[in-house]
C-alpha cells in the first residue's frame, strides 16, 4: 500500500515554502511520507493534478471549478477534502468613495469600475458576474479598468486589489471591487483611510480555497492525509506558526456547493468552457 | 446568551476590533456577541474580521459574533518567564529575548546563549553593583581637568607614555573579554548582563583617558611587548564564563588595582592622578563581582575551587616560556616612582616597584582566601599569577 502524498502548491509568495516545508516534517513525524512540488501558476498544477502527476492540490477556487471541467471532460474522477475555516463565507463588494454620488449599481452607467486581476475570483470574476446579475454590462454600460498584477495566481497575490484601492483612492475611477478582509488591510496599511470609502453593493457569501485531490491518489492514503490535517489543533506549538502563516485556525471537510457563482461568471465572462479550457484571449499566466 | 455591543459609528477600519476584543474576553468560546452600529463598512468588514480571528459570525440582523478556541488556545500554551523579583535556578532558552516574568507566546525561536544556569552566572550583589556602577559613570571631558597638565621632565614622561601603551592593551583585553561573556549569557540574568555592559564602558573610558594622556605631549606611543600580548590572549582564549570572570577580574583587575594605586601616589601630574583614581574606583566594582561570582560559584559547588586551580596552573604553563611583563614597563614604573635619574632616586624608585609586587601579591593571596582557598593554597596560587600583571 502506497504510503506517499505529492501535493501541488501555488508559490504566490515565498512563505509558501516555510508553510509547506513545515507541514511535511509535521507529516513525516506522523509516517506519512508527504511531499510537495510548486508551481509558478495554478494552471499548470490543475493539468497535472487531473493527469496523475500529483495526489492532491492545494487549489484557489477558480482551479477548483477548471479542475471539475477538466476532470469530467476526461471522464476521471475528483474529489475535494478539506478547507481552511478562513476559506468559508468570503464576500466581495464594490466600494465607492464616500463622498460619491453613486448611490446604487444602476448608477455605475457610464462610469469607470477598478477590479483586480483577470483571473480573480473575489475581485474580477464573481463582482463583475454580480454587477452583469444587475443589468450593468462590463464595458459596454461601465468600463472595467482592470489591474492585472500576477495573474495565473487566481488573485492570490494582492497587488491587483491594491491598484484598483490605489486608483478608487485617486479618483481614477468611480468604483473598485475587492474582497472583504482585502478592505480591512487596506485600511490598516493605510491604502484605503478609515472613512474614506463606503459599499455600494456586495456579493452573496462564496467559498475560497480547497484542497482537491486528483485521480492517480492512492484512497487509503489521502484519507489517512485529510484525517490528519482535520486533526491537526492550534493548540499545537509546532502547528501554530504554519497556521498563522497560512491564515487559518482550523482545517475543516470541504464543502463543494458554494461555487456556482463562480461557476456561473467563468460562463458569463467567457474564461472557461464546459471543458475546462481557458477562453480568454487575454489571459496569459 | 447573547451579548449585544453598539459601536456606534467606529468602523473596524479605524479601531473598533479593540472594542469587540474586550467585549468578546468575558464570554465563553461558542458565546454569542451581537453587534450593532453605524458604520457603513461594517456589513462588509465584520464578517472578514471574524475568519480572521478565528471567530465563527452569523450574518443575522444584528449580525453575531461567535467566539472561537483560538485565542484561548494561544493562551494555554504562554508560560511566564519567571518571575520580574526573582532569579530562576535556570532559564529557558525558549523565553529568549523577553523580559524577566513577561508572559511568552510560544513559536519563537530559541535564543542561542550558552549560560542558562543561575550558579554559573550570578553574585547576589550583583543589582547593587549595577546601581552603583550606573551612578558613578564619568565623562572623561570634564572628570578631568586636561588644562591642569604640568611640565614633565622628558624621561619621566617617557615613562608614562610607556605605562600608558600598557595600560591600554590590558584594558582593551578587559573590554573584550566581558564583551564576549555578556554575549553568551542568558538575559534572564539582567542584573550581570547590566552590570558587564556598564564594565565594557567603563572599560572604552579607560582606553580613552589612557590614549589621551600618552599623547599629551608625544606623536608616539611606546612598546608592546609581546609576552604581555601573550598573556593577554590567554585571557581572551578562556571559554568559561566564570574561570573568565576569575582570572580577568580576581586575579588581572585585582592586581591592577595595586597598579592603579601605585601610578596615583607616584603620578608626576594631575592629570595622570585624577584618572588612575577614577578608574581605579570602576575597576574595583569588576573585582568586586569578580569575587563575589567566584565565591558564588564555589560555594554552590566546592569541586569549583579545583577547577579554579587548575585555570591558573593551566595560564602559568602556557606563559611560562614567555617574557611576561616587559622590560620597558618594569623599567618605566621604576623610573615613574623615582622621579629623576638621581642614583639614590632609582633605588628608591625600585624598591617600590618591589613594594607594588609584594601587594598585588598578598591582594591576590587575600582574594583566594575570600573565594574558599585554604591560605597555604592561596599562597601557592597567587605566586602563580602570570608575570604581566592582568
Amino acid at each position: 500500500m502506497s504510503n506517499r502524498v505529492l501535493l501541488g502548491a501555488v508559490a504566490y509568495d515565498s512563505k509558501v515554502v516555510t508553510i509547506w516545508d513545515g507541514f511535511r516534517q509535521w507529516f513525516r513525524d506522523r509516517d506519512l511520507d508527504f511531499d510537495y512540488v510548486l508551481y509558478s501558476h495554478y494552471e499548470r498544477q490543475i493539468e497535472d493534478l487531473v493527469e496523475g502527476h500529483i495526489d492532491v492540490a492545494w487549489h484557489s477556487p477558480l482551479a477548483w471549478v477548471r479542475t471539475v471541467r477538466l476532470a469530467r471532460a476526461r471522464s476521471v474522477g475528483v474529489r475535494a477534502v478539506v478547507m481552511r475555516d478562513s476559506d468559508r463565507d468570503l464576500v466581495s463588494a464594490v466600494l465607492v468613495r464616500a463622498d460619491s454620488d453613486l448611490a446604487s449599481l444602476d448608477d455605475l452607467r457610464g462610469r469607470s469600475v477598478a477590479t483586480g486581476a483577470i483571473d480573480s475570483p473575489q475581485a474580477h470574476l464573481l463582482p463583475l458576474s454580480m454587477l452583469r446579475e444587475a443589468g450593468l454590462r462590463p464595458d459596454v454600460d461601465f468600463k472595467v479598468s482592470r489591474f492585472d498584477v500576477r495573474v495565473g495566481l487566481h488573485g492570490d497575490h494582492v497587488g491587483g486589489e491594491r491598484d484598483a484601492a490605489v486608483a478608487l483612492r485617486s479618483g481614477l475611477v468611480d468604483a473598485a471591487c475587492m474582497l472583504d478582509a482585502n478592505t480591512l488591510l487596506f485600511s490598516r496599511e493605510g491604502t484605503l483611510p478609515a472613512g474614506s470609502v463606503r459599499v455600494l453593493a456586495k456579493t452573496e457569501p462564496f467559498d475560497h480555497c480547497t484542497m482537491a485531490v486528483g485521480p492517480g491518489a492512492d484512497k487509503s492514503t489521502v484519507d489517512r492525509f485529510t484525517a490528519l490535517l482535520l486533526g491537526m489543533a492550534y493548540d499545537d506549538p509546532t502547528v501554530r506558526p504554519l497556521f498563522d502563516l497560512e491564515g487559518l485556525k482550523q482545517w475543516l471537510p470541504a464543502r463543494t456547493d458554494r461555487y456556482s457563482a463562480l461557476e456561473r461568471a467563468v460562463d458569463e465572462l467567457g474564461f472557461l468552457d464546459a471543458e475546462g479550457k481557458l477562453c480568454a484571449d487575454d489571459y496569459r499566466p | 446568551m447573547l451579548t449585544i455591543i453598539d459601536l456606534e459609528g467606529l468602523g473596524l477600519d479605524a479601531g473598533a476590533h479593540l472594542v469587540l476584543n474586550r467585549a468578546l474576553t468575558g464570554l465563553p468560546a461558542g458565546g454569542r456577541l451581537a453587534v450593532v452600529g453605524g458604520n457603513q463598512m461594517l456589513g462588509v468588514q465584520l464578517g472578514a474580521w471574524c475568519r480572521s480571528e478565528g471567530h465563527g459570525f452569523d450574518p443575522a440582523d444584528p449580525p453575531v459574533v461567535i467566539k472561537g478556541t483560538a485565542d484561548d488556545a494561544r493562551a494555554r500554551a504562554t508560560q511566564r518567564a519567571g518571575s520580574p523579583s526573582h532569579v530562576d535556578e535556570r532559564a529557558d532558552a525558549a523565553w529568549g529575548l523577553a523580559a524577566r516574568g513577561a508572559l511568552v507566546e510560544p513559536g519563537g525561536p530559541l535564543l542561542s546563549v550558552d549560560w542558562v544556569d543561575r550558579d554559573l552566572v550570578w553574585a547576589d550583589v550583583a543589582p547593587r553593583l549595577y546601581s552603583r556602577a550606573a551612578a558613578e559613570q564619568w565623562d572623561p571631558a570634564t572628570a578631568i581637568d586636561w588644562a591642569s597638565h604640568a611640565d614633565v621632565p622628558d624621561e619621566v614622561e617617557d615613562a608614562v607614555v610607556q605605562i600608558m601603551t600598557y595600560l591600554i592593551e590590558n584594558e582593551q583585553a578587559a573590554l573584550m573579554l566581558p564583551a564576549r561573556l555578556l554575549a553568551r549569557l542568558h538575559p534572564h540574568f539582567r542584573e550581570v548582563m547590566q552590570l558587564f555592559a556598564v564594565q565594557i564602558a567603563d572599560e572604552a573610558r579607560h582606553v580613552e583617558v589612557f590614549t589621551r594622556r600618552a599623547l599629551l605631549s608625544r606623536d608616539e606611543l611606546g612598546v608592546s611587548g609581546a609576552g604581555g600580548r601573550a598573556s593577554l590572549q590567554t585571557l581572551l582564549d578562556e571559554p568559561d564564563f566564570t574561570l573568565a570572570s576569575f582570572l580577568l577580574s580576581v586575579l588581572g583587575e585585582g592586581s591592577f588595582l595595586d597598579l592603579l594605586r601605585f601610578l596615583n601616589v607616584h603620578a608626576p601630574d594631575p592629570i595622570t592622578a585624577t584618572m588612575t583614581s577614577l578608574v581605579g574606583r570602576d575597576e574595583a566594582r569588576h573585582v568586586a563581582f569578580g569575587v563575589a561570582h567566584t565565591a558564588h560559584a564555589a560555594k554552590a559547588d566546592a569541586r569549583f575551587l579545583g577547577r579554579l586551580r587548575m585555570a591558573v596552573e593551566r595560564r602559568h604553563t602556557a606563559l611560562i616560556d614567555t617574557a611576561g611583563l616587559n622590560k620597558q614597563v618594569f623599567d618605566a614604573l621604576v623610573v615613574l616612582a623615582a622621579g629623576s635619574w638621581e642614583t639614590s632616586a632609582i633605588a628608591k624608585g625600585w624598591r617600590a616597584v618591589e613594594e607594588l609586587q609584594k601587594r598585588m601579591e598578598d591582594g591576590r593571596r587575600h582574594r583566594l582566601s575570600l573565594i574558599g582557598f585554604p591560605d597555604d593554597e592561596a599562597a601557592e596560587l597567587a605566586a602563580l599569577h602570570t608575570r604581566n600583571f592582568m
